[in-house]
């Protein structure tokens, strides 16, 4: 069986290396795209304790939405194909961010925040070199689970003509061929395990070293 | 939404069969977890082996997950069962042992100096000990499952996600809205019950 999926690779290899190309860049955009709201929007909110238990609750309720429900409802408002789904993945991939960046922020020793204002230290720089790096494995974190959620999303944006990997598992179910799903279900499967393996490494090479637990 | 009206009956029915796959799918769920995680919470070992996996099988895409399960279980609903429990298996195993762990030390030696057996220690003081725990693990669990029977219909398992596929497929956009808003309105409602459960029992653990 697994041979057949060999040979169904190599005949299709092209198309192939193209389902993986959008399938990287649609869940590495929306990442990217994610972060860079969730995170500022994230640190604005965990100044403010009232902004912040607003943002998190609804970041919760996002939290919850079934992908597929999310990713069904840009059809009807957005139309099919890349953009679409880039939208959804974007949205699905918020939540996490959001609710750790607060999280990580607010977590830090408000004593270690006080010091560094006794030594002189501008909000400025208190952010930068105190308060981000010691809620840097908080945040890396949520962007684990949001790179693993989106990666699992974008199977699912086939359905609407998102392109990806999924295309291979959509196609082969239908048809029921066994080869074809393989080539579709194990790259991205590797891809998920790949990423949650190498963000887990890079958040403890993240993490400052007096916060290293060994 | 003249649409949802006129073919309420059919939204009902799905939904429905969403609830009865979801909730089917939380009991063998947590049947499995329960004894692994009263396990795990004793021995680091175990604790480090399940989670690692259940962990992996969390990480695996659910439309891959559930492609790959068609040649042991083909089409329908038994397959997208099994997906949901292996889905639903880390939250729980996680937050069992975690909640047991939680309980605090005194309380068991109290328990143990009144005379209690190891069993009567476990069903009378640790489980009620680590109830609001294992409930938030609960939610988690039951959001996930509710979301992986969404994708369970492409394989023919019935439920909302029934609703979503026609729409697509008929260019239908009503169906899409109908299936796609109850799902959402049904995870959102779910999570907001455990939560309200969990509250509920972390005050009455205080008072």
């Amino acid at each position: 069986m697994l041979s057949d999926t060999w040979i169904y690779l190599l005949a299709h290899s092209a198309q192939f290396a193209n389902a993986l190309a959008v399938h990287v860049a649609l869940s590495a955009a929306a990442l990217a795209i994610a972060s860079a709201i969730a995170i500022p929007a994230g640190i604005a909110a965990a100044r403010r304790p009232a902004f912040a238990l607003a943002a998190v609750s609804t970041a919760n309720i996002g939290r919850t939405l079934p992908s597929l429900a999310v990713l069904a409802l840009a059809m009807p408002l957005l139309g099919t194909g890349f953009a679409p789904s880039l939208f959804a993945l974007t949205l699905l991939a918020l939540p996490p961010l959001l609710i750790n960046t607060v999280a990580g922020l607010r977590g830090v020793d408000p004593d270690i925040v006080d010091a560094a204002r006794g030594m002189g230290m501008t909000a400025r720089t208190i952010l930068r070199q105190v308060e981000l790096p010691l809620a840097m494995p908080v945040i890396f974190a949520g962007l684990r689970t949001a790179a693993v959620q989106v990666i699992s999303g974008a199977v699912l944006a086939a359905f609407i003509g998102g392109g990806g990997l999924g295309d291979f598992i959509t196609a082969g179910i239908a048809m029921m061929a066994w080869p074809q799903i393989l080539v579709g279900a194990i790259p991205v499967t590797l891809l998920s395990l790949g990423t949650d393996f190498a963000f887990g490494r890079l958040q403890r090479r993240l993490t400052p070293a007096g916060l290293r637990a060994s | 939404m003249n649409w949802l009206i006129r073919n309420w009956d059919q939204v009902a029915v799905a939904l429905g069969q969403h609830i009865n796959i979801s909730l089917t799918a939380l009991a063998i769920s947590f049947a499995i977890a329960l004894p692994i995680g009263i396990w795990a919470a004793r021995n680091p070992r175990v604790y480090a082996i399940s989670i690692g996996v259940a962990g992996f099988l969390y990480t695996i895409p659910t439309l891959a997950f559930l492609a790959l399960l068609i040649p042991i279980a083909g089409l329908g609903r038994t397959n997208a069962i099994i997906a949901m429990v292996a889905f639903a298996l880390l939250a729980l195993i996680r937050n069992v042992a975690t909640g047991l762990r939680e309980v605090p030390a005194e309380v068991i030696d109290a328990a143990r100096g009144m005379g209690m057996s190891a069993r009567q220690l476990l069903w009378r003081v640790e489980l009620p000990l680590a109830l609001p725990v294992i409930v938030a693990g609960l939610r988690i669990a039951a959001v996930t499952i509710i979301s992986v029977t969404v994708v369970g219909a492409y394989i023919n398992a019935g439920g909302l996600g029934t609703l979503i596929f026609n729409g697509i497929a008929g260019d239908h956009a009503p169906k899409i809205w109908a299936g796609a808003l109850t799902a959402c309105a049904l995870a959102v409602a779910v999570d907001g019950a455990f939560a309200y459960a969990e509250r509920r029992l972390q005050r009455y653990r205080a008072a």
